[in-house]
């Protein structure tokens, strides 16, 4: 054979068998491990509790204006969370991928949808993202690239809508970031949330899943039919009211305060709260006597308190 | 034209051979310090977006939300008492290092030699030990933050020792039982904690580190205590405010 293409072939050789640098496979199912956060991801957070969120002064006022009611509106029965809702919500991951069938190249990973947020689609194929201008869906538009051993993922084109379930707001001009982590069985995602309208600062959060390959994950698709709105709020059906809270008279302000001992201050939330030095502004603060609700028991089978004396069982 | 296909081909197959020699072997001249896919150095902050009111302030007693505790763990929390803790002269037994890294802090990261990664805590004033390759001291009696052995991992696809992607792994055990929350939630004598030190980049340029930790405790948790926290890199230490151990 030639001498030139067996060192072609070699060469060739070398370059497809060459591994795809620094990735990892994410296909599979991702239990959750719920150890962060687990009023916020399981009852919810209560009606005003912005702590640790960086809302600006704007984001603050649209937040106390919120009012649960606003869900019964037909417009606001079906609304979705944003994929930033991947690294806030209960649920686990079901990922899987998609490629092209004639060149085989990965075109995207998918992130299954749960009941209150749509599929994730992370398009690795070099796609640009959509006009400035185009419309906005809860599910935005996500592209994704590989980063040494990272996968980073960038979504715009969200609508607007809460990032904490109490109605702390995020507007459809932020753009989050993804940035994907796997050790052995372990799953790791920061996001960075970038809201120029109601943030003063990006607002990060992580979360952590486990393989868990014969899992039958609770997802929540099956505790809800495809949602159909329907007038659950005659009044507000029919004379075009939008339930609300005007300035100042938003009931809930004090309620984490007289529960938990925190100043309003830090409740209202705010960038400078996210931060160690800010304890220094909670020098007076005296933790409750007993924790009466929301403890962590659960799994345990007994209650935490008993007969609401706050006597711990 | 043939010498430079030729070259090339030289070229490609010397790198391959490198490359493979990397991932078999480190030269012996190298250091885990030398060798760090990442950099880790420098000042750190947390930041706290996440269980606020169980972080930035010491929750009530009985509040045990997140953790996976057993009923013995439960009843050890449930005798929380700061007063004795401080009586005792324990007030750093919610500065362990199964708890450490949750308390809002700064880290300072520094290269004690070329194979012990150093990082201290302002909050506390911690140090934490990480030893790469087989260097330990000798071991004495059980400490808040334990024996840490510390090894870079990179991913398979990754050729030689010089790449530049990769992530910490330390394993740390050897710990003197303490709280993994400040209202007492406990872990024991056997517990470990396994940790994975990531870091990445923002847009904006922010960098950070993300540590994703799992503390096991037959004893007193149900099943690992998994969790992710996030350091924002600073740009000196002009916020670095050593404070010590606080029971309350």
């Amino acid at each position: 054979m030639n001498p030139y293409r067996v060192g072609a072939l070699v060469l060739a050789g070398m370059l497809v068998s060459v591994p795809a640098f620094a990735q990892f496979d994410l296909t599979g199912k991702w239990a959750s491990r719920s150890s962060q956060d687990a009023q916020e991801r399981g009852p919810g957070p209560d009606p005003v509790d912005y702590l640790g969120l960086p809302l600006n002064d704007e984001g603050r006022a649209r937040a106390l204006s919120y009012n649960y009611s606003m869900l019964s509106l037909p417009d606001g029965q079906c609304g979705y969370h944003t994929p930033f809702y991947i690294v806030l919500g209960p649920f686990g991951l079901h990922i899987w991928n998609e490629f092209d069938p004639v060149s085989a190249k990965l075109v995207a990973w998918k992130i299954g949808a749960w009941v209150d947020r749509d599929v994730t689609t992370i398009w690795m194929d070099g796609r640009p993202h959509p006009s400035p201008n185009a419309p906005r869906t809860y599910g935005g538009f996500t592209t994704g690239r590989w980063e040494g051993n990272t996968l980073v993922t960038t979504t715009t084109h969200m609508k607007a809508t809460q990032i904490r379930r109490n109605g702390a707001p995020v507007s459809d001009q932020a753009t989050m970031t993804m940035y994907v982590f796997r050790h052995g069985d372990l799953l790791t995602i920061r996001a960075v949330m970038d809201d120029p309208v109601y943030f003063s600062e990006p607002l990060v959060r992580s979360r952590v899943w486990a393989l868990d390959p014969d899992g039958n994950l609770n997802l929540g698709n099956g505790v809800a039919s495809p949602c159909e709105p329907i007038a659950e709020l005659p009044v507000a059906d029919s004379a075009d009211i939008v339930p609300h809270y005007l300035p100042g008279q938003n009931p809930f302000v004090k309620e984490l305060t007289e529960r938990h001992n925190i100043p309003v201050e830090a409740v209202l939330g705010g960038a400078e709260t996210m931060y160690p030095e800010y304890r220094k502004k909670l020098k007076d603060y005296v933790p409750p006597a007993i924790c009466k609700r929301y403890c962590g028991c659960g799994g345990l089978g007994v209650p935490c308190i008993e007969d609401g004396t706050g006597v711990p069982k | 034209m043939k010498s430079s296909f030729a070259a090339l081909l030289v070229s490609l197959l010397a790198t391959a051979a490198a490359g493979a020699q990397g991932r078999a072997t480190q030269t012996p001249l190298s250091t885990a310090r030398a060798d760090a896919p990442i950099e880790l150095t420098g000042y750190w902050v947390s930041v706290v977006t996440q269980d606020w009111r169980w972080r930035m302030v010491t929750p009530a007693k009985g509040d045990y939300a997140s953790i996976p505790i057993t009923l013995e763990a439960k009843k050890v929390g449930d005798n929380w008492d700061p007063v004795r803790d401080e009586a005792a002269g324990e007030q750093c037994k919610s500065y362990g290092a199964p708890a450490l890294m949750a308390v809002p802090t700064r880290l300072r990261i520094t290269w004690q030699d070329a194979s012990t990664l150093k990082v201290e805590t302002d909050a506390g004033t911690q140090t934490r030990l990480f030893y790469f390759g087989d260097k330990r001291p000798p071991r004495g009696a059980p400490t808040w933050q334990g024996e840490s052995t510390a090894r870079w991992e990179r991913p398979p696809a990754a050729r030689g020792a010089a790449s530049k992607a990769g992530s910490l792994k330390v394993v740390t055990s050897h710990l003197r039982p303490g709280y993994l929350r400040k209202n007492g939630v406990p872990y024991g004598a056997d517990a470990v904690l396994t940790e994975y030190w990531d870091v990445s980049a923002d847009p904006n340029g922010d960098q950070w580190i993300t540590l994703t930790s799992t503390v096991q405790d037959d004893r007193y948790l149900r099943e690992p205590w998994v969790t992710a926290l996030n350091f924002k890199k600073e740009r000196d230490g002009a916020k670095w405010d050593p404070t010590p151990c606080s029971a309350r």
